[in-house]
């Protein structure tokens, strides 16, 4: 035993020193430290608020699906188990609003049809280019995986959407179509200009529409976007977990019983 | 001494089988009854450990591939459907992303515990070279591997890693070319990467089979360094080990599974989660943990070409261990300044993994200097001069037999 | 010391021992159903197991071809006269006895799967000596009920799950 504590010793000991080098890694030393509001999805037992999940999704699609698509998502996800949980009418309602073309009528002419709960959200614009050049030269990441995407997660979504600020510190110049953030790596300013403000959208549920609300509620619905089986993978986890646990204690009982014959 | 272990058929189809395909004999002679020093201590279960991993990841790799595009149109996607879609596909990538670093760190303290204890000392220098040949195969099958999800740091690590070839003089630019298949990481580099990373790990394969027999030959190491004597130092592998063995995989495990579970991206870089750009590069570019020392050290070097071959070489001067320590004291326990040399040596490359991950500036350029230095003078300078110069401590003689040996420092 | 006697060996497969076994054993057996499952339908697939058809636009004594599961599936809007002579030939001999009542859940429409029972060609349809299907590959005809007639084709056409999910939208699947 005492070999397999130096072992984990060890193991421990490495993860920590690699963790911390990652995360020093890529964060400016003169970006402030990324706000943690805290949210209920975090620790091993942590499950999505779904009334969280319904608003952010309603925030994402009046405000950021203007300019960021989420490519990787279907409508159909909406309804599956760990998501929002719309129901089914509600979900093919929501779909039914985009459209699509992506069959030939017999003359070889496109048909466009409404979507389908099969069908992915569409993309604002028809392709990157197009992007670009809507807005001033920049490309509006894909949002289906940016909470995975940026160091800091989900708090650094939250820290960037609530932390758009009027005043550019001195000494640090700013050019005119950019704004300043002062979460955003780099400090230099960032392409998307603030795009929360107080009482921009009405919730359905009649919360409060404040930028902090959005901008938590949006990270909520981002961070399922980007792992929608954070809740299945979390509980099934735990099983195992618990299931290798009581395995190891039996398997250790083994083990001494079996090596007293040796000794 | 398989004497002591005879095989005897007992019934008529064994024994019919037996002059055929001898299989039954070999199972039984190699591992239920080998015959293993009974004092091997916990750092002697990761070759176990080691079997399994291999096993896993070619398990989930073969699964993967029955969902993956090697495209670079389709690749990042495919990965997603995977992630999104596929039933448990998640759970499957999740454990071969996260098994890659678990199979690394299981083979980092094995080779750490071979070079304390002398396991590549006469008569094991095959069984260490072999080791060496599988640990650089597995080197190779990561880097590909990483490049296959078509992010970010997949497009990028695969660029930099390729452009390395391309500063051997002469022949650089069209190895560089032939490697890529074009003048730039793109579609043809990841199709052969894929075909690649997944022919790889069957050659593993038969190389583990190969040390294994390697292994039986001579028996195994153990802590003390000292030979097997007779039957009073050994057990059967079976149960004796093979259930230490599975305890200790166990353990292991359950760190495994706390990554798969509670924090499967801890180990990755947020860069591969956006797909390849060719036009936009990463603000640093970083491999994956296990291979950061030797980023450190090609980074120590300010002229490219020697900085390259330093980082091979790192792995090269491991072939040539059991002729650099000549001492014939195997374990370090024994050897008092071996010992601390080695521990310094265990913390320097933790360091140059640390190292690594900084940008190469000021203070920390300085460090990946030392630490590389002291990295090679640990096996060109230190081993041979130890190996001359060092009085080895008194040593039992036997492995049941804790009496001093008197004759030892005769060696 | 490493010799466990012969007799010695039954006490050790005690409790413990047989515990742990049976641990092992359900862990593994476990573990092997996810690495299995991955091979079924994804979700993408099961997303596309049902689609919805609008027939509002389909003329009497037209037809629609729609792809479901990879096959095609022919939604047929009857004539008066075609539904009159589907039921008046219920009673001729027919190679597999099947009223044209029991194949529909409206009258007018015949919902039928477009893959031939015989060895899976797709028939095409208004030809044939009966005017409902007639498979190119090895000459099977079929009425329009669906039914073989005349042919190698063993069994009628093959009639998918489906409902009126409305007056005119079909949910196949």
């Amino acid at each position: 035993m005492q070999n397999i504590s130096k072992i984990l010793l060890i193991l421990i000991s490495i993860l920590f020193l690699y963790g911390t080098s990652y995360a020093s890694d890529d964060v400016n030393q003169e970006t402030p430290k990324i706000l943690k509001p805290g949210f209920s999805f975090e620790g091993p037992f942590g499950v999505f608020d779904r009334s969280e999940l319904r608003r952010g999704y309603q925030v994402y699609s009046e405000v950021c699906s203007s300019c960021h698509s989420i490519d990787q998502l279907s409508f159909r996800n909406l309804i599956q188990k760990g998501g929002p949980e719309f129901s089914e009418e509600e979900t093919k309602r929501i779909a039914s609003q985009y459209t699509i073309s992506d069959r030939f009528d017999d003359y070889g002419e496109l048909i466009e049809r409404k979507r389908l709960l099969s069908d992915r959200f569409p993309s604002p614009f028809p392709n990157k280019k197009a992007a670009m050049s809507a807005n001033n030269g920049s490309y509006p990441p894909d949002l289906s995986l940016i909470v995975k995407a940026r160091v800091g997660g989900h708090n650094y979504i939250y820290s960037l959407l609530s932390g758009y600020e009027e005043t550019i510190p001195e000494g640090l110049e700013v050019s005119g179509i950019l704004s300043y953030n002062p979460w955003y790596p780099g400090s230099a300013g960032i392409a998307m200009m603030q795009p929360l403000y107080d009482d921009l959208i009405e919730y359905s549920d009649g919360t409060p529409a404040t930028i902090n609300q959005m901008a938590y509620d949006v990270s909520v619905f981002l961070s399922w976007v980007s792992e929608p089986e954070l809740e299945v993978r979390k509980k099934m986890g735990f099983v195992v977990i618990g299931f290798l646990i009581i395995f190891v204690i039996l398997m250790y009982l083994s083990t001494r019983r079996l090596w007293k014959e040796v000794h | 001494m398989n004497n002591d272990y005879e095989y005897v058929p007992k019934n008529s189809f064994t024994r019919w089988l037996d002059t055929r395909l001898p299989i039954l004999r070999f199972t039984n002679e190699h591992i239920l009854q080998f015959p293993t020093p009974k004092n091997l201590n916990y750092f002697w279960t990761f070759g176990f450990i080691l079997t399994f991993f291999l096993i896993t990841q070619i398990i989930t790799g073969v699964i993967l591939a029955m969902h993956y595009a090697p495209n670079s149109l389709l690749a990042f996607d495919s990965i997603e459907h995977i992630m999104r879609d596929v039933n448990y596909g998640w759970l499957i990538r999740y454990a071969h992303s996260n098994g890659s670093s678990m199979f690394f760190l299981a083979v980092y303290i094995h080779m750490f515990r071979g070079l304390y204890y002398g396991s590549y000392k006469e008569p094991r220098e095959v069984l260490w070279i072999l080791g060496c040949i599988i640990y650089f195969l597995m080197i190779v099958t990561a880097f590909m591997g990483y490049v296959l999800p078509w992010g970010q740091m997949s497009y990028w690590a695969a660029t930099v890693i390729i452009n390395l070839v391309g500063t051997l003089p002469i022949i650089g630019d069209s190895l560089t070319q032939l490697l890529l298949g074009g003048f730039a990481v793109d579609n043809p580099t990841l199709n052969r990467f894929f075909s690649l990373h997944y022919l790889i790990p069957f050659i593993i394969f038969g190389l583990v089979f190969l040390h294994i027999w390697a292994l039986h030959v001579p028996g195994n190491n153990n802590p003390t360094g000292v030979s097997i004597q007779g039957k009073q130092d050994t057990v059967a592998f079976h149960p004796y080990y093979t259930v230490k063995d599975f305890f200790a995989y166990i353990v292991f495990l359950l760190l495994f599974c706390y990554f798969i579970f509670y924090n499967p991206n801890a180990l990755g870089h947020p860069d591969n989660y956006i797909e390849a750009d060719p036009m936009l590069t990463p603000a640093h570019i970083v491999p994956e943990w296990y291979l950061l020392p030797f980023y450190a050290i090609l980074r120590a070097v300010p002229d490219k070409l020697f900085g390259v071959l330093l980082m091979f070489g790192s792995i090269v001067v491991l072939f040539f261990l059991p002729w650099l320590d000549t001492m014939k004291v195997r374990s370090a326990r024994y050897r008092p300044f071996y010992k601390m040399f080695f521990f310094i040596f265990v913390l320097d490359c933790l360091l140059l993994g640390y190292l690594g991950a900084q940008v190469p500036e000021g203070i920390y350029l300085l460090l990946s200097r030392v630490s590389t230095f002291y990295y090679f003078a640990f096996f060109i300078l230190i081993m041979p001069a130890l190996s001359r110069l060092e009085k080895p401590n008194p040593m039992p003689i036997g492995i049941s037999n804790p009496a001093i040996d008197q004759n030892a420092r005769l060696d | 010391m490493s010799d466990i006697p012969e007799d010695d060996k039954p006490s050790r497969r005690d409790f413990l021992y047989i515990t742990t076994g049976t641990f092992g054993a359900v862990g593994a057996a476990a573990m092997v159903w996810p690495l299995v499952d991955q091979m079924n339908p994804d979700s993408s697939v099961k997303a596309l197991s049902s689609i919805e058809v609008d027939i509002s636009e389909v003329p009497e004594g037209g037809f629609l071809k729609v792809a479901w599961r990879g096959k095609p599936v022919y939604i047929r809007r009857r004539t008066a006269e075609e539904i009159i002579r589907a039921e008046s030939e219920d009673k001729e001999d027919l190679p597999d006895p099947q009223n044209d009542a029991d194949r529909v859940k409206k009258k007018e429409w015949l919902v039928v799967v477009g893959v031939c029972t015989h060895l899976g060609c797709i028939p095409i349809a208004d030809r044939g000596d009966y005017d409902g299907w007639f498979c190119p590959c090895h000459g099977s005809h079929y009425d329009i009920s669906g039914r073989i007639r005349k042919g190698p084709a063993p069994t009628n056409l093959e009639i998918p799950p489906y409902e009126f999910a409305s007056d005119t939208v079909i949910k196949i699947g």
